[in-house]
């Protein structure tokens, strides 16, 4: 029960509070609208007109399918390693006491505090000098960089809370370390892995910084879109798939949101 | 009779840190076996040696003639109590209980039907789809002890299995443990710092101190005939006489220990002054000092009490002086 119930809140509190919202998400709201507009030069306002012309214009793009699907690919690959990588260095730290492990947890909390400029000059600077050509594998390897801190972040927190006599009891009943991954741990952090892999997957989604340093001449949708912004060429297209692209973030956000709510929420860090 | 566990020199060492040093255990097969010490004495690392979470770094362990070092802990038939229960909590009770019969294969119903044997055999029937975490502190207990005994293991390792009730559950479990080890003729193995609850309840007393064992024996003897200074004084408020006092005294220039109910006042013992009276119902306990050392008295109810800062003289048998080994 809340304590405060039945109290009111000062209007001038409320105006506020109605205000910073609409700030925050007025801007979203012109977005959708522009994506209905007639007008495909500039963005005018109000719109002379309202057409949705440019969702078919935007489905026959072939350039705006190949940004799409490498931002896919790149988002689901960079997770994918993340989870592996970022519960593996989350166990190791949390679980057991070795030298440097203090040093270690911080190298990897580094890329998320780093900016993403240094990381993205650091790495190209590295390719170049190994001579490794750009591909969907350096911008993997660049988005890997911060994704596997959000990962970990969430893990390490989980498993801190997870006491380690639950692995000892799962030994002494008789389970080998496979059956106590799978049956015990797993259970424990698979909210906190789903809540990571999700931040992972939007981080990479919309990373521009280091994906302009690690992509070479291949564009993820973020690219594209600051390219279409620049080149101004049926600019509503932008918006139409802007729009996509929040609807299709937003739901499983809103699922991840609902699967880890009964149990006790860890906050991702932001980039 | 034969072994359930048994320590051939055992040590574990933690970098310079001796956890424990040079160790030599037997525990008989059916005994309800205590280690008891302070914190930092080296029990848990020996209990945590016999469930195999810490592999020695010399010696043999042997659990039931079988060389056990070496030996994983799923691979053991131990099974450990531990001190914060360590149930899981994404599991309901009943899930415990039959974990280690899910991991070794059993089928769910048949796994299920254990688990409900254990439980009643715990004295918690009915509770099986309830979460850990809608258990008090003592149901907690009893499942975890039932998640324990329903591998029917040799060994059943217990790490301060009433430390964290409160007094009057504390007592009823140790009776409950105590009948339910008689019942299964099961080997107990528990570790405690509390010596009330190690004398109370085990066959045979281990005493730890800095990762060795002082002196091994039953209740009796342990509280009787401290072999050491530093038993006396863990196991119970015994008194502690210096070489010093002792020679004054007229007995052997050595350390020796004399329980507070061996004493009694007299008309022609040695003299003393009572500093403190203290009535603890069933007995009258006196702090007196004789020759600048302070001791414990315990009188029987009923018997008359002096007053504080009277001069009273004091006399025990010479059978109930008892050398010890040294001060440490």
């Amino acid at each position: 029960m809340r304590s405060d119930r039945g109290q009111r809140s000062p209007i001038l509190l409320k105006l506020f509070a109605a205000g910073g919202l609409l700030f925050l998400h007025l801007p979203i709201l012109l977005i959708f609208v522009y994506a209905f507009t007639t007008e495909e030069k500039s963005f005018q306002w109000p719109p002379p007109g309202l057409t949705t012309r440019w969702f078919a214009v935007a489905w026959n793009r072939p350039d705006v399918w190949s940004a799409m699907a490498l931002s896919v690919q790149v988002a689901c690959i960079a997770t994918a390693i993340a989870l592996v990588l970022g519960t593996l260095c989350a166990a190791a730290v949390s679980q057991t006491k070795f030298f440097g492990r203090e040093v270690i947890s911080l190298l990897v909390i580094l890329p998320i505090a780093l900016p993403g400029i240094i990381t993205g000059i650091a790495l190209r600077s590295a390719f170049s000098l190994f001579d490794i050509p750009f591909s969907v594998w350096t911008i993997v390897l660049g988005h890997a960089t911060f994704c596997v801190v959000v990962v970990y972040n969430n893990a390490v927190a989980r498993f801190r809370r997870t006491s380690g006599s639950l692995i000892e009891a799962s030994m002494d009943l008789g389970a080998d370390g496979f059956q106590t991954f799978r049956h015990v741990i797993l259970p424990n952090i698979g909210t906190a892995l789903l809540a990571g892999g999700m931040l992972a997957f939007a981080l990479s989604f919309d990373e521009v910084i280091v994906t302009t340093f690690t992509g070479g001449q291949q564009a993820t949708l973020p690219i594209w879109m600051l390219e279409e912004l620049i080149r101004p060429r049926q600019r509503p297209v932008t918006n139409v798939v802007a729009m996509v692209v929040v609807l299709v973030t937003f739901l499983p956000i809103l699922a991840a949101y609902y699967l880890t709510r009964d149990g006790d929420q860890i906050a991702g860090s932001g980039k | 009779m034969t072994s359930a566990v048994r320590f051939q020199k055992v040590s574990r060492h933690f970098g310079s840190v001796r956890a424990v040093d040079g160790v030599d255990l037997d525990v008989a097969s059916g005994e309800f076996f205590a280690m008891l010490g302070p914190s930092g004495s080296g029990k848990t690392t020996c209990l945590r040696l016999i469930a195999g979470f810490e592999q020695p770094t010399a010696g043999a362990i042997e659990i039931f003639g079988e060389r056990a070092d070496g030996v994983p802990p799923y691979r053991r038939n131990v099974n450990t109590v531990f001190q914060d229960y360590a149930l899981f909590p994404h599991l309901n009770i009943l899930d415990n209980v039959a974990y280690g019969l899910m991991v070794k294969g059993v089928g769910t119903a048949e796994r299920h039907r254990e688990a409900d044997r254990a439980l009643e055999l715990v004295k918690l029937p009915g509770y099986g789809t309830r979460k850990p975490a809608q258990l008090s502190g003592g149901q907690r207990q009893r499942v975890a002890l039932a998640r324990a005994l329903v591998n029917k293991p040799k060994v059943l390792l217990l790490d301060e299995p009433l430390g964290a009730l409160d007094l009057k559950l504390r007592e009823q479990m140790q009776e409950e443990l105590k009948s339910l080890q008689r019942a299964l003729g099961i080997t107990f193995v528990f570790v405690t710092h509390d010596q009330g609850e190690a004398l109370s309840m085990a066959d045979r007393v281990a005493v730890f101190n800095n990762g060795g064992i002082v002196q091994q024996g039953t209740p009796q003897e342990i509280y009787r005939l401290p072999k050491t200074a530093f038993v006396a004084d863990f196991v119970g408020s015994s008194n502690l006489l210096s070489p010093d006092l002792m020679a004054l005294l007229g007995g052997d220039r050595r350390w020796a220990s004399l329980r507070p109910e061996a004493v009694r006042l007299a008309g022609d013992g040695t003299e003393a002054t009572v500093e403190n009276v203290s009535f603890l119902g069933a007995a009258t306990r006196l702090a007196v000092e004789m020759h600048g050392t302070k001791l414990h008295v315990m009188l029987p109810a009923g018997a008359d009490v002096p007053g504080v800062g009277t001069r009273v003289r004091l006399a025990w048998n010479r059978q109930d002086i008892h050398y010890m080994d040294d001060a440490a």
